[in-house]
């Protein structure tokens, strides 16, 4: 007898590459990145989706993988804090929270990173109101969020100005 | 202000706003947090954790959990049974409860099995009888005479009722100060507890290998008091066990003590022979707590006619929770801190602790002076305000000078407070404000001190409370091993920068490893503001250490004095003639060929003459003493009563900014963490249990609440920090709640004497239904 379910044979796209592995039909996104495919860059803080601090990029959106069945992610790509640097060099907002001291414990951080890359994907220059409401489902207990919306709008900037290039 | 150097040159690391050497891997996810490690044949365990908050244990019966597939151990109070705790005068918990619990969440078992669900489902398998007794969940409740027959939460405590430590302490003639005074102000407040609420939830990974040995990481602030405990209650020698703090996800103090997972972890794995991780849940964080005590609060003030502090008493009752914890230096610090601003003729100070059945209550970020800072600069403003002075300007009259003494006899050297004062009532143009805002808007300002480390350790030795190693290879590389733990706070940067600068090179050419009891010499850990002070000192030595022979190799080779090289840009060079010179790697070589293998070495430990010689004189002794200001400017809707704070500004005297980027960070940082406690945070109970366990409903500010706060760096010179520098960790935080709650008071006309500042609250206040003495009813009264 076991407490957990038979596990299912799935295969899953994180950062661009595919994955066939075996879970539990109940395991969230953030067991089966953290704990089978030790990707742990992502983060739990609560496991009731409250705190952010999971939030992975599926299909393009900001989800919180901690509410997320793992099976919900098959055969849609999902983007973790370890696929945002390409080539060896940091994206942007990663550049920029480093840069600026917006990350402090680093717990929060992925997190952070994922919601305010997909803002800036989507809306290229941000004002401060946009960027604190694209955060507002994310907590921190370092920085004071500051920094964090510094270093967000700095990253916007960098971007657009290397669009423009 | 001039930045110097090693050598009276000028700073090229110290002052320079660099990345933090750590954010690289904070970035990418690249940081392994403890959570993050994962061993072959790992087993996971998890806690069964008391129902009741006060009650016998009669029976624990886990033949069932036992018998679940996939559960290979099971441990109970028995199994561990020696006591522990931070102070050496409270060995008051076990791992698991022994006979009795004392509050909801107290752990009573451990299950050791294949998968956390397996373990999860096993704890809930073991049979526990219990007979309930009666829960105290006040402090009024805790001071009421019990009788005979009523027993008490520690039976074994030698003082009445549920007290847990009384302090008396009087410095001058208090009642000659109070006959001398023109005025009494006379004030009772009541700061509620709240928690750290750090985003990393507590955990543990251990491993006994076949040689004997434990190793052991886990998210603590303080590795070498889990060393010591760890060796008392597994009753190994310390010698066969290493603690590993890896990165840790947040602190504020929540992981400053031995806590039971901790040592179930290691337990498990000794008797296993397997590797063990227990990570809490978030509502077990909440239960672990160990968070800022609830304190009630009277005091008396006695004003001359100029506004001086003529005498000062201070009455405080801490609401500790269920066990001692760091309480009784919890219960020393509402005291000792007071008089480190301001002068004060004649000052006395009573306080009492006591034990509730609620977690335990221990150091959150500002350690038991912020609660009496939130009174005492509230009732200040009521007696500017009443004086018809500037609040500002008052306190920079009365601030306490330069190199000086308090009247409870602390030590006092450098002080940035009039400066730091100055810049936030500038800053803000409070003086044109306070009082003239529209109805509804308010300005507040407050001020305050903090330690730099405590001038005693915690458990009596001769030690040096900070110890560093500065080795340089070959290469040109540099290590510095420091047992310091970075909870995020900087302390592997703030390393690095020291002995980058001592030894002029690039700050990413010197490693750091911390936080390993087998590999660094001891740093009693990350509280009480202590690291930059302490472990920088050590730091600097260390590497000042190793630099005296790489001069004298360096000199010897260039036919010059030692003393007259210069260390800077990675390059050793005569000051008298810089082109004489070596690549730093050219000498250490050179000075590797000479003296063998370089290393230096260096320790801190705080001057002797910090303090008077009393009964408690151990608790307030600081090498340094850091200052803060802060305005905050409020807006409160009067149909909600919701306080929306439009804007804090906050300047902290930190001596020299070693790296402006960090300070910045913990002042913003700490602005926010006093604005959740002045308005939101709050750890609250009904009917035994913890009301609101979740991160949904303990309110903690988010980014739409937090204004953007503006940092001030007040730099002064502290002669014996390194490099000048004194803590921003936790000293920013004790002014902004002040602050917030003298701006609400400017905006609405009317004071709260309570945190946190709630709707209701205010809401009672402009109804007129909130007099100066009515605290809020408890929970249990309230509508819900």
């Amino acid at each position: 007898m076991s407490i957990s379910p038979s596990k299912m044979l799935a295969t899953l796209r994180v950062n661009g590459r595919d994955v066939t592995l075996a879970f539990s039909p109940n395991a969230t996104l953030l067991e089966v990145l953290r704990e089978e495919l030790r990707l742990t860059g992502t983060k739990h803080g609560c496991e009731l989706g409250q705190c952010g601090a999971c939030t992975v990029i599926l299909d393009g959106t900001p989800v919180l993988s901690c509410l997320t069945l793992a099976a919900d992610a098959i055969d849609r790509p999902v983007e973790t804090v370890e696929g945002l640097a390409s080539d060896g060099s940091l994206h942007p907002v990663q550049r920029a929270f480093l840069e600026l001291g917006a990350a402090q414990c680093g717990y929060c951080t992925p997190g952070f990173l994922n919601a305010a890359v997909h803002l800036l994907e989507n809306n290229t220059e941000p004002s401060e109101e946009e960027i604190r409401e694209a955060l507002a489902g994310h907590l921190c207990r370092c920085t004071g969020y500051t920094k964090i919306v510094e270093a967000v709008s700095l990253a916007g900037r960098r971007m657009r100005a290397s669009a423009d290039e | 202000m001039s930045k110097n150097g090693a050598s009276g040159t000028r700073a090229h690391v110290v002052g320079a706003a660099l990345p933090r050497i750590d954010g690289y891997a904070k970035v990418t996810g690249a940081a392994i947090f403890a959570d993050d490690i994962a061993l072959p044949r790992m087993l996971f365990g998890k806690l069964l954790r008391s129902p009741h908050a006060h009650a016998r244990i009669t029976s624990i019966d886990y033949e069932r959990a036992l018998r679940l597939p996939g559960v290979v151990a099971v441990a109970v109070g028995s199994d561990l049974p020696v006591r522990y705790g931070i102070l050496p005068s409270a060995q008051d918990e076990t791992v698991f409860a022994i006979d009795r619990v004392r509050y909801v969440g107290e752990p009573i078992a451990g299950v050791v099995a294949e998968d956390e669900l397996t373990a999860q489902y096993a704890a809930t398998l073991i049979d526990v009888r219990y007979d309930i007794l009666p829960s105290v969940m006040s402090i009024d409740e805790a001071l009421r005479d019990l009788g005979a027959d009523a027993e008490k939460i520690h039976p074994e405590s030698r003082k009445a009722n549920n007290v847990h430590k009384d302090v008396h302490l009087t410095f001058g003639d208090i009642e000659a100060g109070f006959a001398e005074a023109e005025r009494i102000f006379d004030n009772e407040y009541f700061f509620e507890g709240n928690t750290h609420a750090a985003l990393e939830e507590h955990s543990a990974v251990a491993s006994f290998g076949a040689d004997g040995k434990l190793t052991l990481w886990s998210s603590t602030q303080t590795p070498h008091y889990l060393h010591r405990v760890a060796a008392s209650v597994l009753e190994m020698p310390a010698s066969r066990i290493r603690i590993i703090a890896p990165p840790i996800g947040g602190g504020f103090g929540g992981k400053t003590e031995p806590v039971a997972h901790e040592l179930a972890a290691a337990h498990f794995a000794r008797k296993t022979g397997r590797p063990v991780k227990f990570t809490l849940s978030r509502e077990e964080v909440f239960y672990t707590h160990r968070g800022r005590h609830p304190v009630r609060i009277h005091l008396q003030t006695g004003i001359k006619s100029d506004g001086t502090i003529a005498a000062c008493r201070l009455q405080t009752w801490l609401d500790g929770g269920a066990y001692g914890s760091y309480g009784v230096a919890t219960t020393y610090y509402t005291g000792a801190l007071l008089p480190v601003t301001y002068k004060m003729g004649a000052y006395a100070f009573d306080g009492c602790r006591v034990y509730t059945n609620k977690p335990p209550c221990g150091p959150k970020r500002g350690h038991g002076t912020t609660q009496p800072r939130y009174a005492f600069e509230s009732q200040l403003d009521a007696i500017a305000t009443e004086l018809g002075l500037d609040a500002g300007a008052y306190r920079a009259a009365i601030a306490v000078d330069p190199y000086t003494r308090t009247v409870n006899h602390l030590r006092v050297t450098s002080c940035g407070m009039r400066e730091a004062l100055n810049a936030v009532s500038e800053r803000t143009d409070y003086s044109s404000k306070h009082g003239k805002l529209s109805s509804g808007r308010g300005i507040g300002l407050a001020a305050s001190a903090y330690l730099c480390g405590a001038g005693l350790p915690i458990y009596w030795n001769p030690m040096p409370h900070s110890g560093a190693i500065v080795k340089v290879d070959r290469g040109g590389g540099v290590t510095v091993f420091c047992g310091t733990s970075d909870c995020g706070q900087g302390s592997q940067n703030m390393l690095a920068v020291i002995v980058a600068e001592t030894l002029g090179v690039d700050v990413l050419d010197v490693s750091v490893c911390a936080g390993d009891t087998d590999l660094t010499p001891v740093d009693l850990g990350s509280y009480s503001s202590r690291v930059t002070f302490m472990a920088g000192n050590a730091a600097r030595s260390a590497a000042s250490d190793v630099r005296e022979r790489i001069a004298a190799a360096v000199g010897a080779e260039l036919g010059v004095p030692a003393d007259r090289c210069i260390f800077e840009s990675g390059r050793v060079f005569d000051r008298e003639d810089p082109e004489r010179s070596l690549s730093f790697v050219d000498a250490a070589r050179a000075a590797e060929a000479r003296f063998g293998t370089l290393a230096g070495v260096g320790s801190y430990t705080p001057p002797a003459d910090l303090h008077g010689d009393f009964k408690g004189s151990g608790v307030g002794p600081s090498p340094a003493y850091s200052y803060s200001a802060c305005v905050a400017e409020v807006e409160v809707d009067f149909e909600t009563g919701e306080v929306r704070v439009e804007r804090i500004v906050l300047a902290h005297d930190c001596g020299r900014a070693l790296n402006p980027h960090i300070v910045e960070g913990q002042i913003e940082g700490s602005a926010y963490m006093g604005m959740g406690e002045a308005l939101m945070e709050e750890s609250a109970f009904r009917n035994d249990l913890h009301r609101i366990p979740n991160l949904l409903d303990y309110k903690t500010p988010t980014i739409l609440d937090t204004p953007r706060i503006e940092a001030i760096i007040i730099e002064t010179e502290e002669l014996e920090g390194p490099y000048g520098a004194k803590e921003a960790g936790e000293g920013p935080l004790n002014p902004v709640i002040p602050a917030i709650a003298n701006a609400v008071a400017d905006a609405i006309g009317t004071r709260i004497y309570a945190t946190p500042i709630t709707p209701e609250r205010v809401l009672q206040a402009l109804d007129g239904t909130s007099g100066p003495l009515r605290l809020r009813a408890p929970i249990a009264e309230r509508a819900v």
